[in-house]
């Protein structure tokens, strides 16, 4: 990969964390309100069910995650495995799409 | 302290192994101290560089019981587990024999980084004036006084990893002439220190920092780059 993609990467990475920082927290809030008192499956599809914000929020989640992982795992791949190039960078881009895919399958499955 | 030390100093090339030998303990005693006495007294076939004794040249740099130190600066009182002390060459450099390693790549990588200085001066032009106060001169001084002894390439993670790795050393030296404003070389700079072989690979663990006798930090430096190419990227001048 070029330098300038390679800069392009990490600074989609480093742009990512600080999203997911923000996300993270935001989550670990909400879930430790919510679980006050306990939890049930209706309650939580009370909540998210048509909630347009929680969609809006856990879509930037899972699109974060999605850009944020496969460029950490790129490196893990390179320097653990010595895996590097294109077929590296492929695997990657079918790796994202399925994170892509699983989390906003979730995030519509508990919206619709 | 007991009189003798026992020093386990690796002897071969890649393959080797370690020998003992037994060396008389003395005050002030430097670990360059206890190879020379080895190399004078015991065994003249063992092969180890040095030249200045003083700490100015970062020839005589070794692993020191697992460690990358500068020994003629490394005093036995410090670093001796008792009267023991195991002597290898650096980590990350192709060994030559015995405690001497071939510094070609480490080197090669400072000129990869574009380490050299390019200026657009004659010599009919007048000095360039460059306050000792400015924020960029000051990050030069806080980079500039590196050694080349290589204590920072063998203690670097990313370095053992990935062969192409530049390596603290080189990448501190591009980032004394990012900051340097005479020079005339710095988008090609930055196209140099960028990517996987370059800053973007470095983990920020330290070692380079916690290991460098000469107390700089290629970590800060490594940063800086990280922040001067994503700037360069983002206006598109990468």
């Amino acid at each position: 990969m070029s330098v300038r993609g390679e800069t392009r990467l990490w600074i989609a990475q480093r742009a990512s964390a600080a999203v997911l920082a923000l996300c993270v927290l935001v989550h670990l809030a909400t879930m430790i309100y919510a679980v006050r008192g306990g939890l049930t499956g209706a309650e939580i599809l009370a909540r998210t069910r048509g909630s347009g914000a929680w969609l809006a929020f856990y879509s930037v989640f899972v699109l974060a995650v999605t850009v944020h992982a496969p460029i950490g795992l790129r490196a893990v791949l390179a320097e653990w495995l010595g895996w590097r190039g294109r077929s590296r960078d492929a695997a990657l881009l079918l790796f994202a799409m399925l994170l892509a895919w699983m989390g906003m399958r979730a995030v519509f499955g508990v919206f619709a | 302290m007991s009189a003798t030390l026992r020093v386990r100093v690796w002897r071969g090339g890649a393959e080797g192994a370690f020998r003992e030998y037994e060396v008389p303990r003395r005050e002030s005693q430097t670990v360059l101290d206890v190879v020379t006495h080895v190399q004078r007294h015991l065994d003249p076939t063992l092969a180890y560089r040095y030249a200045c004794r003083v700490g100015m040249c970062g020839s005589c740099a070794m692993t020191v019981n697992g460690q990358p130190r500068w020994t003629c600066r490394t005093h036995v009182d410090k670093v001796a587990k008792g009267d023991r002390i195991e002597l290898a060459p650096l980590k990350n450099l192709p060994v030559i024999r015995d405690l001497v390693t071939d510094m070609r790549e480490f080197f090669d990588k400072w000129a990869r980084a574009k380490g050299q200085f390019r200026g657009e001066k004659k010599r009919s032009d007048d000095f360039a004036r460059i306050s000792p106060a400015s924020e960029r001169r000051k990050l030069v001084d806080a980079a500039i006084e590196c050694i080349g002894c290589a204590v920072c390439y063998s203690a670097c993670d990313v370095a053992a990893w990935n062969p192409d790795y530049l390596g603290p050393a080189a990448l501190n030296r591009a980032w004394t002439l990012v900051n340097d404003e005479r020079d005339a070389q710095q988008a090609a700079r930055l196209r140099a220190v960028a990517g996987d072989a370059g800053c973007h690979s470095c983990h920020t663990h330290m070692s380079c920092t916690d290991r460098c006798p000469k107390a700089l930090s290629p970590t800060a430096g490594i940063a800086g780059l990280k922040r001067a190419v994503a700037v360069a990227a983002l206006k598109g001048g990468l």
